[in-house]
């Protein structure tokens, strides 16, 4: 069969629509679920939020510390209290090393989550874990800085009518803030204990 | 030999609060109910439990209340691609000879508008509506705001 000129043009553009398309895809596919540890190329997330005490808080201030990052929101009742109880059981296995890492809550629900709220909450579960939040628009740049997906969903059978759809992985950050990796949703605590010991 | 009493004592007390006897209704039997203990009364508590059909007929879970809560709701936490989100579910069959297991990650009871913070070592009352096995209560102990399961 011979193509003509217009049909080559056609099955051009054909191809390279699809290539397109699976770039997208895969960009887009990150970017929602802020996985693809293997084809993750380095970045380093950085945040400029308040702790309880509302003083600023930046990603800079950890450097020379590991930092285990959650991204959450206290009137989360069953995923967030089951992570933190994973990162508790992480520090209290670190045992004296456990200085080197520094673990962050940091609130996607910034309405709701703001000083002594937010310190209620982490410290509910560990005295370690930091809990920090921010303004509606640093909220989302950090988020946005460790390619994590947040919304707001409204959900009349929810506290004030809305729920927060969040990306569930514990973040590894290095002590030279580039991001490590990330602990998915239900590892056990031993598992990221094992992990973070190989690392120290 | 000298019964250590008090050590029995303390034993079948702390295992009774532990672990909630499983209660039996008609076809139905609800064990290891547990709930987390809540972080002050202003946010939602979460309560589980597994609902055993022992009959020949499937039925639903339709209805929840408790004095503790103003808005007991079930609902299922899903999680897709990395990313957790919640949903009311309005009824939960139990087929026949099944059971409904409640549990963190999964299905919950959300225990909204809190009219008491539920503490650690507390117990309260949650009361299930199931379409054909009518009401039952049981005692749901309270655990620890880490809690990941019934045998804490």
């Amino acid at each position: 069969m011979k193509l003509t000129f217009a049909q080559k043009m056609l099955w051009a553009a054909a191809a390279l629509a699809l290539i397109a398309f699976a770039a997208l895809a895969w960009t887009g596919g990150l970017r929602a679920s802020g996985t693809g540890e293997a084809t993750q190329e380095a970045f380093r997330p950085e945040f400029r939020l308040e702790d309880a005490a509302t003083r600023p808080v930046t990603s800079e201030d950890f450097r020379g510390r590991y930092q285990l990052v959650f991204f959450g929101f206290t009137n989360c009742p069953d995923v967030c209290p089951t992570t933190l109880s994973e990162v508790a059981q992480v520090m209290d296995g670190l045992g004296s090393e456990a200085d080197r890492v520094q673990p962050l809550f940091i609130s996607v629900d910034p309405e709701r989550d703001a000083g002594a709220e937010l310190a209620e909450f982490t410290s509910a579960f560990h005295p370690s874990i930091l809990g920090l939040a921010g303004s509606p628009e640093a909220t989302q740049a950090a988020a946005e800085s460790f390619k994590v997906f947040f919304a707001r969903e409204d959900d009349a059978a929810a506290p004030d009518g809305y729920s927060m759809a969040h990306a569930s992985a514990l973040y590894l950050i290095g002590p030279d803030g580039d991001w490590l990796r990330q602990y998915a949703y239900g590892m056990p605590a031993a598992d990221i204990l094992a992990d973070l010991q190989n690392r120290l | 030999m000298k019964l250590p009493v008090a050590a029995v004592l303390a034993f079948a007390l702390s295992a009774g609060f532990v672990q909630a006897e499983p209660v039996r209704q008609g076809d139905l039997e609800i064990d290891a109910a547990w709930a987390r203990a809540s972080i002050g009364s202003s946010r939602p508590g979460a309560a589980y439990f597994t609902v055993r059909n022992l009959g020949d007929e499937a039925d639903r879970l339709t209805g929840l209340s408790s004095p503790v809560s103003a808005m007991p709701m079930l609902h299922e936490t899903t999680l897709s691609e990395g990313i957790s989100r919640m949903a009311h579910v309005e009824a939960a069959e139990i087929p026949a000879g099944g059971e409904l297991t409640l549990e963190p990650g999964g299905m919950h009871v959300m225990l909204m508008e809190l009219t008491t913070p539920l503490k650690e070592g507390a117990t309260f009352p949650l009361t299930l509506t199931f379409e054909a096995g009518g009401e039952i209560t049981v005692e749901v102990p309270v655990f620890g705001p880490g809690a990941t399961g019934p045998a804490e």
